[in-house]
Parts: C-alpha cells; sequence; structure tokens
C-alpha cells in the first residue's frame, strides 16, 4: 500500500457512505451477541433485501457502544440514535427506517449515558465495522502510520507521545513516553514491541472490547511504536478465554497484510513491522511482564527478578517495550492530533481518558470512556444511573485482585492513578464493580485472596504459601470462626507479602484485604466478635443461647 | 494440521503453547502419547513439555464430555450468585454427559451472572432458567 492508495481508499469509502441512505450498525461484540445480536442482524438483513433496498441500506457490525445491559444495542446513521433490547422482530422497522414505534427503546446521543462521556479509544465503536479494512481506513486509520513511517523521525514521534503524558493503561500508570525513550536508546541487533492483551483481572473487559470492536487501531498504535524504537517486530500477547478477540484481531492482521502493511516495507518507505499473534492458556500472572515475556517464549509463564528490565532485557535478552493494549489504542490519535491536544485532556498528572468497565450493582452496566479525573459519583450516577431502587451503594471495587474498595465517603473522589493510589486501591486496568448492602466485605477479600492463592505461579514463597495463610484466615472468618489474633497475623502476613514477593501479584494479593480492614474493619470485627455476618452473605453458626 | 504448525515455526520450543493449543483444538485434549510426540518433534525434554502443560488451566489432560458447561466466577458473577448457580449445575446434570468447569471472568460483566453452555453465552442467569436450559439439552 502507498500513500496514494491509502488516500484513495478513505475517499472511496467516505463517499460510498454518502450515497446509503441509511447504514444500520448492529453491536457485535460479545456481550451483545449473548443476547443474540447475531439474528437481529440477520433479520435486518432479510428485510432490507425483502423491501429491495439493497444498496441503499446496509447493515454492518461494530464495536461496543457501551451499554451492555440493554443489549443488542443498534444504531442507524440516519436516525443517530439507538434501539436498546433489539429482537429479530425490528428488522422490517429498522430496515425501513421506521422509528416511529420504537418509543422508549430509542437512546439519542444526548442521553446522560453519553453526554458525559468522551470517546477516544472507544471512538469507531458504534460507527465502523471491525471487521473491515475500508471502515477503519475511512475514520483516518492508519494515516498516523503513514506519517510516523514517511515524514517523523523516531525522535520526534517519542516526543509527541512524551508530550501527551500518557501513562500505561494496564494500571500502574508509568509514562508511556519515558519506556518507549528508554528502549529506543539501547543498542541491539533486534528489539520488539509486545502489546499486553492479557486482561485477567475478574471484573474487567475494556481491553477485549476494545479488540473486538477496533482491532486495527491497537495494530497501528504497535507499529509506529515499532518505527519509534527501530524494532521489527511485534507479538500480542492475547487471553486464550476470548475466542472472539483472538479472530477478530486474527481478520484485521490478515487484512493489513493483504494490503501491504505490517509485512515487509510499507508506503515505499524503509520501515518494515511485522505482528504475530500469541494466545495465553489461562493463567493471570501471565498478565506480569516478565511472566509474559517467559510465556511468549514457550515456557512456564514464572516471573524473573528485575532489573534488568524488559526495556534493556526482555524477549529472547532483547531490549523490549511493553504496553498495554489501550495505551496502544491511544497512541494514533496522539499522532493525529498533537501530544498537546492530548495532554490537555484529563488532568495534568495524568491526561486523556480511560475506559471503566462498570458491573455489580448499577442501573446501567457497561463500558464508559471518561477524562480521567472524572469524579467516581460522575461516573456511577449519571453515567451508570446509580445503584437500583432498594438498595444502598455500599462500596466500588477497583483495580480487581491487586485494588481495593473506595467507600461512600470518598464518592467525590477524582478516579486518577495518584487520587486512588491515596486511599489504598488502584486504578488497574479499570473494573469497576459496584457493590451494595448485600455484599460482605470479608467474603470479598476471602474471594481475591482464593483467586491470587490458586493464580500464585508458586516460584517465590511468600506468595505460594503467604496466600494460603491469609485465605485459610478468612475463610475460617466468615465461617464465623475467627480468633482475635487473626487480625495481628493478617496484617503480618500482609506486610510480608508486600515487601518479599518476587512479582506483583504477590505484591499485591493483601491489597483487597488491607483496603476492606482500612474502610470496613466494623464488618471483620463483627464477624469474630459477634460472629455475626453485617451483610448476611456468610453461614454463621448459631449461637449457642440463641435455640428456644 | 499439528505438523503444519510445528513446521510454520521451525519446530523451535519457543513455538511449544502455541502448538499444544492447535493439539487440544484437534483432539480435545493432551493425551500423554500426544504430548510424548510433541516432546519427540520440537526436540524438548517431555518434563518441561508437561511442565508447560500443566502450569496453564486451559490445557486438559481428560476428555471433554458431549456437553460442556462454564459457570463464571469472576468478582461480578460471583457477587450476582454465581457460586449457587455452580452448586445447582452440580445438583442437576447426569455425571457422563456433561463437563462443570469454572470460568475464570469471560468478560461479560455488564449482564452477570454469566453461565456458558455449549459455547453459547447465557446472561442474568437465575438457577431456574439453568436448570431449564440444561435439561433442555439432554432431552
Amino acid at each position: 500500500m502507498t500513500a496514494d492508495s491509502l488516500h484513495a481508499m478513505q475517499r472511496a469509502e467516505q463517499q460510498r457512505r454518502l450515497r446509503l441512505e441509511d447504514r444500520i450498525l448492529c453491536c457485535t461484540v460479545a456481550g451483545c451477541l449473548s443476547g443474540r445480536a447475531a439474528a437481529v442482524r440477520a433479520s435486518i438483513q432479510e428485510q432490507i433485501d425483502l423491501q429491495g433496498r439493497a444498496g441503499r441500506v446496509e447493515v454492518c457490525g461494530t464495536g461496543c457502544m457501551g451499554l451492555c445491559c440493554e443489549g443488542p444495542l443498534v444504531r442507524s446513521s440516519a436516525a443517530d440514535a439507538i434501539l436498546t433490547n433489539a429482537t429479530p422482530a425490528d428488522g422490517a422497522a429498522l430496515a425501513a427506517g421506521d422509528w416511529s414505534r420504537f418509543g422508549e427503546r430509542i437512546l439519542l446521543p444526548d442521553h446522560p449515558f453519553f453526554a458525559g462521556q468522551r470517546r477516544i479509544i472507544l471512538g469507531n465503536s458504534g460507527h465502523a465495522d471491525p471487521e473491515r479494512f475500508a471502515d477503519y481506513v475511512a475514520g483516518g486509520g492508519y494515516r498516523s502510520l503513514l506519517r510516523a513511517a514517511t515524514e517523523m523521525a523516531p525522535e520526534e514521534i517519542i516526543a509527541e507521545v512524551k508530550k501527551s503524558r500518557l501513562r500505561g493503561r494496564g494500571g500502574a500508570g508509568y509514562p508511556a513516553g519515558i519506556k518507549w525513550e528508554l528502549v529506543a536508546r539501547q543498542r541491539s541487533a533486534a528489539k520488539y514491541v509486545v502489546c499486553n492483551a492479557d486482561e485477567g483481572d475478574p471484573g474487567a473487559f475494556m481491553n477485549r472490547s476494545v479488540l473486538e470492536g477496533d482491532p486495527h487501531r491497537v495494530l497501528e498504535g504497535m507499529a509506529i511504536a515499532g518505527r519509534a524504537l527501530g524494532a521489527q517486530q511485534g507479538y500480542i500477547y492475547a487471553r486464550g478465554e476470548s475466542p472472539l478477540a483472538i479472530a477478530r484481531l486474527r481478520t484485521a492482521l490478515e487484512q493489513a497484510q493483504r494490503e501491504g502493511l505490517l509485512r515487509g516495507q510499507m508506503f515505499d518507505s524503509h520501515f518494515s513491522f511485522r505482528i504475530d499473534l500469541r494466545i495465553g492458556a489461562g493463567a493471570y500472572v501471565c498478565g506480569e511482564e516478565t511472566a509474559l515475556l517467559a510465556s511468549i517464549e514457550g515456557k512456564r509463564g514464572q516471573p524473573v527478578p528485575r532489573p534488568p528490565y524488559p526495556p534493556e532485557s526482555g524477549l529472547w535478552g532483547h531490549p523490549t517495550l511493553i504496553n498495554n493494549v489501550e495505551t496502544f489504542a491511544n497512541i494514533p490519535t496522539i499522532l493525529e492530533k498533537g501530544g498537546d491536544w492530548f495532554a490537555a485532556i484529563g488532568t495534568p498528572a495524568s491526561p486523556g481518558t480511560k475506559v471503566f468497565a462498570l458491573a455489580g450493582r448499577i442501573v446501567r452496566t457497561g463500558l464508559v470512556e471518561v477524562p480521567i479525573g472524572t469524579p467516581l459519583r460522575t461516573i456511577l450516577y449519571q453515567l451508570g444511573g446509580g445503584v437500583p431502587k432498594g438498595h444502598e451503594f455500599k462500596a466500588a471495587q477497583t483495580g480487581g485482585p491487586a485494588g481495593g474498595c473506595i467507600p461512600a465517603r470518598y464518592l467525590d473522589l477524582p478516579m486518577d492513578y495518584d487520587s486512588l493510589t491515596a486511599i489504598g486501591t488502584k486504578m488497574g486496568s479499570g473494573g469497576l464493580i459496584v457493590l451494595d448492602s448485600s455484599s460482605c466485605m470479608v467474603d470479598l477479600a476471602r474471594f481475591f485472596m482464593e483467586f491470587c492463592m490458586d493464580e500464585s505461579c508458586g516460584k517465590c514463597i511468600p506468595c505460594r504459601a503467604g496466600t494460603v495463610q491469609m485465605h485459610d484466615i478468612l475463610a475460617r472468618m466468615t465461617r464465623g470462626e475467627g480468633v482475635e489474633s487473626d487480625f495481628e497475623i493478617l496484617e503480618q502476613l500482609a506486610a510480608l507479602l508486600k515487601e518479599t514477593s518476587l512479582c506483583g501479584l504477590g505484591i499485591a494479593a493483601p491489597n483487597p484485604v488491607v483496603s476492606t480492614l482500612h474502610h470496613f474493619r466494623e464488618e471483620y470485627e463483627a464477624h469474630v466478635h459477634e460472629r455475626r455476618c453485617l451483610a448476611g452473605h456468610c453461614r454463621m453458626p448459631v449461637p449457642a443461647g440463641a435455640i428456644q | 494440521m499439528l505438523e503444519r504448525v510445528m513446521s510454520r515455526h521451525q519446530y523451535s520450543g519457543s513455538a511449544l503453547i502455541e502448538v499444544l493449543h492447535t493439539a487440544q483444538q484437534l483432539y480435545g485434549y493432551l493425551s500423554k502419547p500426544l504430548l510424548g510426540t510433541i516432546a519427540h518433534k520440537l526436540r524438548l525434554p517431555p518434563s518441561k513439555v508437561l511442565g508447560v502443560a500443566t502450569f496453564y488451566h486451559l490445557f486438559r489432560f481428560v476428555p471433554v464430555r458431549e456437553h460442556t458447561v462454564v459457570v463464571c466466577l469472576g468478582t461480578a458473577c460471583y457477587e450476582a450468585g454465581g457460586t449457587e448457580l455452580m452448586s445447582t449445575v452440580k445438583r442437576h446434570r447426569p455425571e457422563s454427559e456433561w463437563t462443570v468447569e469454572a470460568g475464570r471472568c469471560v468478560g461479560s460483566c455488564g449482564l452477570a451472572p454469566v453461565v456458558i453452555c455449549d459455547g453459547e453465552g447465557l446472561s442474568r442467569v437465575t438457577p431456574e432458567t439453568l436448570v431449564t436450559r440444561l435439561g433442555g439439552r439432554l432431552s
């Protein structure tokens, strides 16, 4: 592909769309598919043919529009509206463009769920078909890669990323530009770019939705990184449990290669970059960077001590850049609109947007993208519609098994890396699970500890044995068999794991315990002292005097 | 097919996980003789192949049964009653026909609790709907 053919493809696709009366986009991401979105799409197609509107109206798939709880979602470009809870029976009206009967099922762009959002990473979702190359190109796709390969020097690309002050979206928030510079500085015959798509936190489905909804954006971001660092090979390490994301990535890779990108030299430049897919096999620890690299090399996913860090010595001992899916997904836009534009969104210390996955006791569950620093209250109440009637907000869990809880008194906390760390939790990759009074915090801590215990790779003793000990104590507490000394032992073990574990899994494993002990100590005390579960969740032994 | 994947990676040991994925897709599970063949072809010690295969959750070493049901026990599904669904499944399914697995978050948290029945995702599952579904599959 040359610069001219890229521009020609973009123009042709844009003009083709102008000739259409309506473009109907059905969400074809895992959530809506489980609500029979495929049947809805087939029905619309059938009706278009039946009504003889083929050529004037088309139906296609698209990425996540966010409101998963009301799925399947269907968007019409002519009506500029979204139909919720679509069924195959709606096919005829949708094909005819007759929205008069849908009534309250219509969502307009000014709905509070959308009004508070700022979509960059999810910008194409609801507007483009992830399985069509031309759709990505029509929205300006691969133009940033074209510029990076033909017009910009590697230093300029890195300077732009540094200017954007983009921070790693995998959870730790390390400045991306500085990491890129570290790898670029290394002298080595081979360098690698690795995309960490091993999204293993239970309760997180942001990366998966990006891969299913806009895979080319991630590929483009990785190729730009390759150009900036002088790397020629990239790997995407995808989670084995997300077959649809893997299939979409495969399709996207094949398309890009067929168009002459990501295979040999591109755009008549000297830059060539290739990306291979590696599929994980269900090991949470592989989200840790050194374990991930070991897994790509075909070994057990066990971490190794750092330093040396991967930018110095990574895959097969060569300098390696590892970034998260969402980090790479930001890159094409940063190059397109400039680092300064990006830095102006969000907060000065954490610019840009963040995708959050809303789940649990909340009216509207799904995926939202907001500027970093948006208060939790806005996300939960304006976008998420608050907790359902009859329930009371208790806490929001963030960061999965490595994170903690945000209790109700911090509802106005801005959601950015540093504010969350300050109250003992983590931004993590963006899972946000809302808990109400029926959730027992002791049992939640036990749940996460059980997860870490199962997922500990077994290499270092603090994590391997410590998680078992901590889980035993928590399990005893939830059975009403806790004793006073358990508190002290829990706290000692938490400190021990944090200070002496080899990798992030063990270091962060005590976080949910420490966080819930800090914010909800009264629940622990009720379990131990009164043999009572305040949430009524744990089955407690009946006290001897209670039976009359 | 397995041979093709191995040759595409030039019989390199670093392709072990890819090869194991393909082998499991083809044969449903990883039998001892199959692991032995892979070790031989990739010129790896059998202990290493077994070590890698058993490290990862997704590889299985016994054949799958006719039907598979995966109950998601990620955070959102756990809080929404996933464990109750798990015990429902265990109570109601005949041993011989079902492989029952606990899932590690399938990423449909907005629709919790989720159960995957023979590859088809079911959302907002209750014990009642699940029993009906499992019953329907049997008849």
